[in-house]
């Protein structure tokens, strides 16, 4: 899923600070999931919102949505009839649906309401872990399900580097050195060739070198 | 009337505040004697959450807090609750609530000069 973390209350404060009326959209898909911008998340921003501009002592009107996703256009097209009835978005889904709102609404300012993390995984309630980098050429079958590019910190593909120690990465402590993990994965599948089939470079032309990406399926459209 | 705490979130709380309230008790049961196993320790780390949205905005962390006690302690409620008005009462009404009886009077004296 795509991850992410709430902003600081004081910035979506500073955001929405020229605004009388808003509208606070979440997303049912990843953000919800993750804690971050599902149903609950707008109701308990909203409150919080509303009370802390009313403290301030000029309230604010807030619209509470929450749509299937923000990254589908048919889960937009229902909110055109009113959007422009309020003068901003704040929206809790990731970068992606809050810019796909901002490309259908163009007349209306989209502000985030989240910081947008990384393709990953729950590793316990309240704890995600990155897993995909997206990179556009997967070689998970030759490293044991076991991303090099996402989880060796130097994305290098030929086994771990000098800073390797005891199974960890140089760059933190907490951080588990990934070909560690990745040889100890194939011993214990049995499949140490695999190691040395290994592309002798990784072609990152289908990762973000070549600017924003796009994925045509000819047989879907 | 809630069933259980566990069924308490933070939306809830935060409109409890909306809703003009100066301070807010959760009372739960004890901790360990949950009828639905850990409704009451999920009530404490959402009332924490509320605590840190109260402080982020300046309302104050001081106007919520969770009690846990069982049905059979009627005097402990009581001594609670005392406590906690009393709490309230010195921070005296939320800043919602000064707000809005400012906003009051500007408008009455509005209307009084027209």
């Amino acid at each position: 899923m795509i991850t992410g973390t709430p902003k600081p209350i004081e910035e979506i404060l500073e955001m929405i600070e020229p605004y009388d009326n808003i509208i606070v959209a979440g997303c049912f898909g990843c953000v919800t999931v993750c804690r971050v911008g599902g149903d609950k998340e707008v109701q308990v921003l909203s409150s919080t919102l509303r009370l802390a501009r009313e403290a301030s002592g000029r309230k604010i009107e807030i619209k509470e949505i929450c749509l299937e996703r923000q990254c589908d256009p048919e889960y937009l097209e229902p909110m055109r009839p009113y959007v422009e009835d309020y003068q901003a978005v704040l929206s809790i889904a990731c970068g992606a649906g809050i810019q796909f709102m901002a490309e259908k609404f163009m007349k209306t300012p989209l502000l985030p309401g989240i910081n947008t993390g990384f393709l990953g995984v729950t590793e316990r309630q309240g704890e995600w872990a990155e897993r995909c980098q997206g990179c556009g050429d997967c070689v998970l079958h030759l490293t044991g399900g076991i991303c090099p590019v996402t989880r060796c910190a130097k994305s290098i593909f030929h086994g771990p580097c000098g800073g390797s120690v005891n199974g960890t990465c140089e760059v933190a402590k907490d951080i588990k050195c990934g070909w560690q993990l990745i040889i100890d994965r194939l011993k214990s599948l049995d499949q140490m060739e695999n190691y040395g089939k290994l592309k002798p470079y990784k072609g990152w032309d289908a990762s973000r070198d070549g600017g924003p990406r796009r994925i045509l399926r000819e047989d879907m459209i | 009337m809630l069933p259980c705490t566990g069924r308490i979130d933070e939306s809830l709380l935060l409109k409890a505040f909306e809703n003009g309230a100066d301070g807010v008790m959760v009372i739960g049961c004890l901790e360990g004697d949950c009828h639905y196993v850990n409704g009451n320790i999920r009530a404490r780390s959402r009332v924490k959450r509320v605590y840190s949205i109260l402080e982020q905005i300046r309302i104050g962390p001081d106007r919520i807090r969770m009690y846990n006690l069982s049905a059979g302690e009627g005097a402990k409620f009581a001594a609670f609750t005392n406590e906690f008005v009393s709490q309230i009462e010195n921070l005296g009404p939320s800043p919602i609530n000064v707000a809005r009886k400012q906003a009051a009077r500007e408008s009455a004296q509005e209307v009084q000069a027209t």
